[in-house]
Formats: C-alpha cells, structure tokens, sequence
C-alpha cells in the first residue's frame, strides 16, 4: 500500500475549535484544530451510525481528556485520537488519518 | 517457583472465562494457566455471532486480546489442539506435537453442530452456524445465492434465518417438530410466533424431515418425507449441537449414554484431577446449552482451586430469551403444566401478536414458569419472582397485563432478596451490587459494572441495574448531583448565576475559572446559550459552542441537508411575501410544507444553499424564524374580533407584538406562544408556554401549558388583565424560567418541579415575593432592545460566511445528498440510493 501526504490548504482556512470537510482523491475527511495544544485531527466525514456525511459538522470537546466529536445528527461521539466510538449504544468506530502542519499548511496521509 | 499447571483445553467463552476468573483470584499465583485454542483467534462472543453480519469486525466480538493473556501470564496456543491426554504420566500432546505435563486439566471442549445424516449433506452450499469461519464462508457463499433455507427452528435456527434475510436471500425455515422452538415456547406460543416470523417474510415449514438433498456439486434443492420439495440456492444447519466428547472418550474419561463428558457436582470427570465445564459436560442427563451455566461451572471450579472445597454445581436455570430485533420470547420454567394440580393463566391476543402463559402452582402462591412471546418485557422481573420463588400478587394476571407507563409496575426492585440475581451472564446478585456501592465507592452505574461485571454480558440486565443503582441511592437519601456534565460542577443555574455575576462572555473563561477539561457537547451548548440569555449576542460569535441546528443556523435533517423556516409573526402573511417564499421554493427545488407552528418550512438546502437562500428572504423582509433554536419559536394567532363574528379582542395584533417581543430570545429549551380571541381558543393557548385569551375585560394569562411529548393543560396565572399588565407578567416569567430551569426543561416540566408550584410562581411574578421583578424586567428589555436577526448579522460577516461551505478546499457539492421525487417534491434517498423508510 503506498500512501501519500496531501496538501489540504493553509492553515488559516480552518477555524479553530470547529470542524471543516476536505475533499482529498474523492475522499470526505474531516480536519478539527483544537486550540487546546494547537492540536490537529482528521477522521471519515461519514457518521457510521445513519451514513451520513456530517462529522465534520459535530460539536467537538472531550471525554476524561480524550478529545471527542459529537455528530450533529443522532449524537454519537467518536473519539479524535483512535475513533473509536465514546458514547452509550453499539456503533462502528470512524477511521482517522495521520495529520500534520508544515510551513503553514495543513497535509493528511492517505492511501493512494 | 512451585506453581501448579493448569492446562484448559478448548479457549471458548467458559474456558476464557475460567482463565479470568482464576487469574483474577489466585493473588498468591499458585497456578500457571496454560490454555489450548483450536480456533485461529482467542475467545469471542459466540452468543453475539450474529452481530457479525451486521458489520461487527472479530476483533469487535474478542473477549480478551492476545495481551490480556500475555498481562496475565497465561500461556496462549492458538489454533492447536490437544489430541491426547497421557492420565497416568499426566501430559497431554497437541496436533502441532507439543506435549506438557499438568497438574490439573480443565476441559472446556463445547460443542459441535448436530449435522443430520441426510444424503447430500456434504454438498456445497450447505454451512453450519458456529465460528466466524463459519459466518465468512456464508456471507461470501450468499453472494451468488437469492434462498436460503435454515433447517432447524429453534433460538438459534431462528436467528440463523434472521441473519440469512439480512443478506437478502428469500428465508424459509424448517422445522421437524410441530412447532417453532420446541424446546422453549408451548403450541400456542408456537402459533404466535410463527406469525410473528411469518409478518417479517420468511417461510415456516413445520413436521418437515429432509429426506434428501438435491444438486450436482452443489445444493439446488431438499426432499421431504412427505414428497414435498423447495428449491433453494442454499442450507444452514441448526438442528441442535453434540458436546465435544471425543478427546475424554479417547482418554478413557467416561461419557454420558447419550454423549457428553461426564461430571459430577464438584464438576469432576471420572479422572479426579481433570474437571469439565460449558457445553461439552452432561450433568444430571442435562447437556447445557447457553452461556450462562457454563460460567457457574467455571466459578465453581475456580472456587474449589483457590480453597472453598464445598464449591458445587448443581443444575442450573434454563430460561431464555430470543434476541431477535423485532420478536420478543423469552421463556422460563416450566413450559407445560408439570401435573394436573397447577394452574395456567393465559393472555392470548391476536390482534396484538401477544402471547403470556404463566405456570402458577396449585395453591396460587408460586410461579413455575411461563412462555411470552410478541411483548416480552416482563422477562426480568418473572425471572426474578420464579428464581426466589416469591410471593405472588393476589391476582398474578396483572403481572402480564399490559399496562401504562404511569402504573406501579407488579414488583418494586427493593422486594428482591439479596440472593436475586441482577445479571445471570455474570452470576452477580442483587447483594452483589448493593455491597458494590456500599463497600467499594462505586458511585455511578458504570462504576458498578466495571466492578461487578453485571450487565457485560448480554446487557439486558442493564436497565434493571439502573433501578436498583437508582433505588438504593434514594433509599440512603443520596441527591444524584445535578452537575452539569464532567466538566462543571454546576448546574444549569448555578453556571448562569455564575455567568450573570462575574460577567464572563467566553467559553475558555468559563472552563479555565470553574470548569476542568476542554468541553463537550453538554457543556458547551449550555454556555453558549446562558451567554445569549444574558449578554444577546449573535450566536455565531460562540460558533463553536452551537449544537447541530444553531451552528448552521437552521434545521439539520436527518439526510445531513437543512430546512429554512422564515419568521411569519402571529402567522399573519401578504401574498406578495407567499409569493417570495414560493419563488424560493421553485428556485432552489425545496420540498414545501405548511408547518404545525403556522409557517412554512422549505427543506433540501445544502449548507451551502443557505446563504444565497437567506439573502433573497431577508431582502424581501422576512427573518429568521429561530426555528433551529432553543429559544422563542412562534406565537400562534387567531383572526380575533377584526373578523371572527365571536371574537372579544384583537388577538392577531396582540400575537405579531409578542412574537416580535420575543424573538430571538434564548432560552433552556423552546418557548412557544399563542394568543386566542375568545374562550372558543382557536389558537390553543393553553397548551403553550405562555397563552393568552380574550375575555371581555382584557386577558387571561396562562402559563407552562405543552403540546408534544406529554401534553399539559396550561395554568391560569392572572384574569381580565390589560395588555401592558400581560406583557409585564410575560417579561418577569419568561426571565425567571431563563434564570431557575435545567437545560432542555420546558416551562411545564419546570412548574412541576417548581417548589411551592403556581402559588410560588404567582407570588413571584405577581406580588414581587422575591423583590427581583425590576431586575427581570430590564434583563428582558436588555434583549428586546439588542434584538438582531441571526441572519441578517451572518450574511454581513465574511468570516461567518466561511463556514457555509461542504469543502473548503474544494467548491463541489456533496455529492452523497440525492433525491428522489413524490408528489411532484423531492424527498431524500438513503447514502446508499435506497429510498428512505
Ligand atoms: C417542522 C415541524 C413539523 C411540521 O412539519 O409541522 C416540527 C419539526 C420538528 N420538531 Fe416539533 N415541529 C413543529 C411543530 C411542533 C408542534 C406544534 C406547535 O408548535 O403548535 C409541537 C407541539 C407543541 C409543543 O411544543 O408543545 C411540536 C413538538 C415538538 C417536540 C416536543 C416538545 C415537548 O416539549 O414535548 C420536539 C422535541 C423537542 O423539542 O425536544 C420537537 C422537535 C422537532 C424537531 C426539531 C425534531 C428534530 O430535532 O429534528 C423537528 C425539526 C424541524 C425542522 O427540521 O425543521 N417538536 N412541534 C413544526 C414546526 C413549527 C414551526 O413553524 O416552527
Ligand atoms: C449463533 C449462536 C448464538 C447463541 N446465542 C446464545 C444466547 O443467546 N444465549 C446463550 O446463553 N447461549 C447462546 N449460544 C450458545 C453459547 O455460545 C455457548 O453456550 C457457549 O459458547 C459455550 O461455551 P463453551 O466455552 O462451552 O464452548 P465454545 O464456545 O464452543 O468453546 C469451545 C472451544 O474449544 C475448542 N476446542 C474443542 N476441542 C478442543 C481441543 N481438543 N483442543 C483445543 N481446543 C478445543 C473449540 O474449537 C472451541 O473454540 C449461542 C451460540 C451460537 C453459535
Ligand atoms: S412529530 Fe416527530 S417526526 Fe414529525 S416533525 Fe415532529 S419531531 Fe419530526
Ligand atoms: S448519523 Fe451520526 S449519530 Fe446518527
């Protein structure tokens, strides 16, 4: 499998402490900066619960310090670090992408 | 080190679950547990098998990863398999050639499928329902298939079938005996259920023997006894299981005459130091065949390991329930009267698809058992009476009964004795638990179950655990906190106490000085809406802090699109705004629709259609309707005296000045007005927040009235006032309610929680009890005056703007939002092009 770092736009584009949706090779993904340690994430856009492509759209915050997005529609929670589903109830966990900041721009790795 | 070897054949759930138990228990580590694994991964859950096709992974399913066993010191081999066991040298050797000496010997074999010997048998096409293996060549095999034919209808042929379905095959299942889960449910249980599994499309064949199995490689088609044939693509066998006896049979070990390894109380075999527990033991002529004995036999074989000698297995209870979606049965007891002398009650409904028998003694004292199918939700608590042999009620037909929500249920959770069992999957008791709270700090419900393990299993005991977690905390008197959520402390009133004293405006403020941790989705949507009570910003200042709707300022739908609701003040409209909505709907395709509130919803906008949506409606004078918002929504309206022949006072005009009072003000949940022009009550005042109707002599108020969930008749808090009186009393109610109630609380749930009710309330809005009225009322001004509309702030904020946007590095459209069309509208498809239920 060969994956690829991906440049997904500046910085500046994601405002802090909400979430916003990429397109990368067809993909939805999506990006969360957190203010909190200026920290980064990237998970599917689908919420695996309805199939819908919302995630990005979610509240996000924490659970015992781990951080967490809250889907906008049924709230079910998935945690930012790992994906794995946080909340009551039996639901899939969310894939994540490695994420990183170089020379003020945002890139994700995927798999090409 | 002197450690003993233990060496556990057979890694299922009982093996795996002797291993926790013994390594959990042996703190003086006198054991080396040594366990044998034929199967390629270490133990799942078998009783969830069928998850997996609802996408659980294995991984999903493990019941412990190859870790936890490294953790714990315990020798793991996978996918091998013990062949022989040397009694007198006491070793046993593998099929990969290991061999190793053991102290002691647990055997946790299980079982295997009962595969009938039916010519054709061994065509492909036909599967067994036992191992993920088994599932993998199903799901696969089921691809190039449209039937499926389950032989076999007891609880796990049925869920076989249900799972089959699932794939998409057309479902038959067959069954030798006259009725479906013979073994479980009586005829007239039977009946009804196969009704119910006949309602869901599948085929029940009853009194059906396969005489033979047709196809050239592969299986086309059965042969019946009676001549009769079905074509079918392909067979899953369930058709009951043997207990894996063939390594004790070899070594020597008895057997029971019809198969099964042997023991006796002390779960011993014939061979002192090899034990046998889970579904490969015959106990008293009783082969076990679910989960839960199995787990007793390890505890007790655990027990008597680590010292309690008397440690003993003596039968285990039976009962069931089938965890189809869907179909409720359950089971316990005695399923026929067991001699002529006791009594049967039975409640048979066909119109319903419910069927309650119970067994009830002779001297109408004890229950003995009982069959439910179609409605099983008494299971728990019979299961309770039947286990600890209670007392019965003078008439035990209530206890089927079907009843209301406010009714007291037969039997309270605090007449259980000690000895009851909560959660049977983990043998943990009602005494278990209550010393779990009292003894180990467990001060919540999920710090009991991490403690005692209850509800882990299967988890239908979880909602009797909340009970009994609930009943004991009212019982020592202890106030469940009120604390927001994990990261404050506060309640919803005290945070706004907080917010209204220091003056704190933003979140990272609030949390830094009184909170811990970053926020969630509790916490911050509170905050967010305490500071637009108090301090009337635009909401998307704290965008962050928005739930789903305010963070888009609209109506998220379930297809992931939103709705657009302008603002129609009293419901009172010209037609040349109608006629802008409609040229809005046409434009951008909207599904459209009259709503309860007296507006109109335009529904199918993608975020990014919002704002060019907006624009055209704000410059055409309409605002935002706060539809999305726990916040003012509308303030219904009659035609009143200027047309009504009836009507006493000008109600329209009255419900437009409140509504445009009111609006945008935010609130613990949403607010909702009506004004009606004589006691005729058009316009359903008294099932609102706030209501007005016309008298003769002016207005009688009413509040905390509810529609929706659990209607609730308004209360009269004053008559035949004036109008300025009316907005008075409204400005001073409204601001208490936003200052006093719990997040999400409406008005009628917060009055009746409200000490001293509407005497207080009267006393304090009317009389001034609390001397706040002057305060509450320039809050309320304080809003009316700062009044924006959420959009027209939104669409003159390039920054807020950013956000309406699916991609940001990118201007294509979602392109998983489709529609179909009906009644000349769209409606949403399903992700995956389905149309939606
Ligand atoms: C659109 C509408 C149905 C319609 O097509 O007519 C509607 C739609 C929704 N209602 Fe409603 N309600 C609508 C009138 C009502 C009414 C009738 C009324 O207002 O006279 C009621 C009963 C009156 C009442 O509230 O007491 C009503 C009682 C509810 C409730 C139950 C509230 C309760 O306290 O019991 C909920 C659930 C909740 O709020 O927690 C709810 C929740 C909802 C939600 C927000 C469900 C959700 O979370 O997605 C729906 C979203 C609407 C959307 O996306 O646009 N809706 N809902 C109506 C919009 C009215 C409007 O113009 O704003
Ligand atoms: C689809 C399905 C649904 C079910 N639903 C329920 C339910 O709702 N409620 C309920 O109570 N029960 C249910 N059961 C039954 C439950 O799964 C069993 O009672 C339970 O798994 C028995 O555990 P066990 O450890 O005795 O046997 P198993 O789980 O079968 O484990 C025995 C293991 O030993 C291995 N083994 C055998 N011989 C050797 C050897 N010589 N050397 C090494 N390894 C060996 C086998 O490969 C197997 O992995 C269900 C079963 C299935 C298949
Ligand atoms: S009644 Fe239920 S389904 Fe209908 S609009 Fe209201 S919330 Fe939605
Ligand atoms: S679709 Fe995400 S929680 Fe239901």
């Amino acid at each position: 499998m060969n994956t690829e770092w991906i440049n997904v736009g500046a910085v500046v584009n994601f405002a802090k402490d909400l979430g916003c949706c990429v397109k990368v090779n067809g993909r939805q993904i999506a990006v969360f900066n957190l203010s909190e340690n200026n920290q980064w994430y990237a998970v599917q856009n689908l919420c695996p619960h309805d199939k819908r492509m919302v995630l990005s759209r979610g509240i996000i915050g924490d659970k015992e310090g781990e951080p967490k997005v809250t889907c906008p529609l049924h709230k079910n929670s998935f945690s930012l670090k790992n994906g794995k589903h946080v909340s009551e109830g039996d639901v899939d966990d969310i894939t994540t992408y490695p994420i990183k900041v170089k020379d003020g721009d945002v890139f994700l790795q995927v798999v090409v | 080190m002197n450690q003993k070897n233990i060496i556990v054949i057979g890694n299922g759930m009982v093996g795996y679950k002797f291993c926790e138990r013994l390594s959990n228990k042996d703190t003086k580590q006198q054991f080396k547990i040594i366990t044998f694994c034929e199967e390629r991964r270490p133990a799942y859950d078998r009783v969830r098998l069928s998850a997996y096709f609802e996408g659980k992974t294995a991984e999903d399913l493990s019941m412990a990863s190859i870790d936890w066993y490294k953790e714990r010191n315990i020798d793991l081999y996978l996918e091998d398999k013990i062949i022989s066991i040397d009694r007198v040298n006491k070793t046993v050797t593998s099929i990969k050639g290991k061999t190793l000496s053991f102290d002691k010997i647990v055997m946790a074999t299980g079982s295997s499928p009962f595969v009938p010997p039916v010519p054709g048998i061994d065509k492909a096409g036909v599967f067994v329902y036992r191992t993920i293996e088994d599932l993998e060549e199903i799901i696969a095999y089921a691809k190039k298939c449209k039937t499926c034919v389950v032989i076999g209808g007891g609880l796990l042929g049925l869920e076989a079938a249900k799972a089959a379905q699932e794939l998409g095959l057309k479902t038959e299942v067959v069954e030798f005996a006259p009725r479906l889960m013979p073994r479980q449910v009586d005829d007239a249980g039977g009946e009804m259920l196969k009704r119910l599994i006949e309602t869901q499309g599948m085929t029940v064949n009853l009194n059906k023997n396969t005489k033979n199995i047709v196809g050239d490689a592969s299986v086309t088609a059965m042969e019946f006894n009676d001549d009769s044939v079905i074509n079918t693509d392909m067979i899953i066998i369930s058709a009951g299981i043997r207990p894996r006896d063939d390594l004790a049979r070899a070594s020597g070990i008895t057997v029971g005459t019809r198969g099964g390894v042997l023991v006796n109380s002390s779960l011993k075999t014939s061979d002192d130091n090899i034990y046998a527990i889970g579904e490969c033991v015959v106990y008293g002529d009783m082969i076990y065949g679910l989960v839960a004995p199995g787990f007793i036999m390890a505890d007790a074989v655990v027990e008597q390991l680590t010292g309690n000698s008397a440690a003993t297995f003596t039968g285990a209870d039976m009962s069931t329930k089938l965890k189809l979606m869907g179909t409720d049965v359950a089971s316990f007891g005695d399923i026929e009267p067991q001699d002529k002398s006791c009594q049967d009650l039975v409640l048979n409904n066909p119109y319903t698809g419910v069927y309650k028998k119970l067994l009830i003694s002779a001297d109408g004292n004890t229950l003995l058992g009982g069959v439910l199918v179609g409605d099983a939700s008494e299971y728990g608590s019979l299961l309770q009476i039947y286990q600890n042999k209670m007392q019965l009620p003078a008439d035990p037909m209530s206890l089927i009964l079907p009843r209301n929500d406010d009714a007291e249920s037969g039997i309270g959770i605090g007449d259980l004795p000690d000895t009851a069992h909560i959660c049977s999957c983990e043998n943990v008791t009602k005494g278990d638990v209550l010393d779990a709270i009292k003894n180990q700090d467990c001060d919540s419900v999920s710090a009991v179950k991490s403690y005692t393990k209850a509800g882990t299993g299967c988890g239908g005991c979880v909602p009797m655990l909340t009970d009994l977690y609930q009943y004991k905390m009212a019982e020592d008197g202890i106030e469940v906190s009120n604390a927001l959520c994990e990261h404050f402390d506060l309640s919803r009133e005290e945070m706004y106490q907080v917010v209204r004293a220091t003056g704190i405006n933003t979140f990272a403020d609030l949390i830094a000085q009184h909170g811990k941790g970053t926020g969630c989705e509790i916490c911050k949507p509170t905050a967010g809406s305490i500071f637009a009570s108090v301090f009337n910003e635009p909401i998307l200042n704290h965008a962050s802090l928005q739930d789903s709707n305010d963070a888009f300022l609209a109506n998220i739908q379930q297809d992931g699109t939103y709705s657009v609701i302008p603002g129609i003040p009293g419901g009172e409209i010209t037609p040349d705004m109608l006629m802008v909505i409609a040229q809005v709907g046409k434009d951008f395709d909207l599904y459209t629709k009259i709503t309860g509130g007296q507006r109109i919803d335009l529904l199918g906008a993608r975020l990014d259609q919002l704002p060019a949506i907006w624009k055209i409606l704000i410059n055409a004078g309409f605002k935002s309707g706060h539809a999305y918002g726990k916040s003012l929504r509308t303030v219904k309206s009659c035609v009143g005296s200027t047309w009504c022949r009836y009507g006493v006072q000008d109600s329209t005009s009255l419900a437009i000045e409140l509504e445009i009072r009111y609006r945008g003000l935010r609130s613990p949940h949403k607010i909702k007005g009506a004004v009606s022009g004589c006691t005729r009550e058009c316009a359903e005042a008294q099932c609102k927040d706030f209501g007005v109707i016309a008298t003769e002599k002016g207005w009688n108020l009413y509040v905390c009235g509810n529609g929706g969930i659990k209607p609730r008749h308004a209360d009269l808090l004053a008559s035949d006032i004036d109008k300025d009186t009316v907005i008075k009393y409204i400005d001073r109610f409204l601001m208490y309610y936003i200052k006093t109630a719990d997040r999400l609380q409406r008005t009628a749930n917060w009055m009746m929680k409200l000490p001293g009710g509407l005497d207080h309330l009267k006393a304090v809005v009317i009389d001034d009890s609390l001397a706040i009225n002057s305060e509450l009322e320039a809050q309320m001004q304080h809003v009316v005056d700062t009044y924006e509309c959420e959009w027209t702030n939104t669409l003159n904020d390039p920054e807020k703007l950013k956000r309406f946007k699916h991609f940001i590095n990118s201007d294509d459209q979602d392109e998983t939002v489709q529609f179909t069309r009906e009644r000349e509208q769209i409606r949403p498809l399903q992700h995956s092009g389905k149309a939606l239920k």
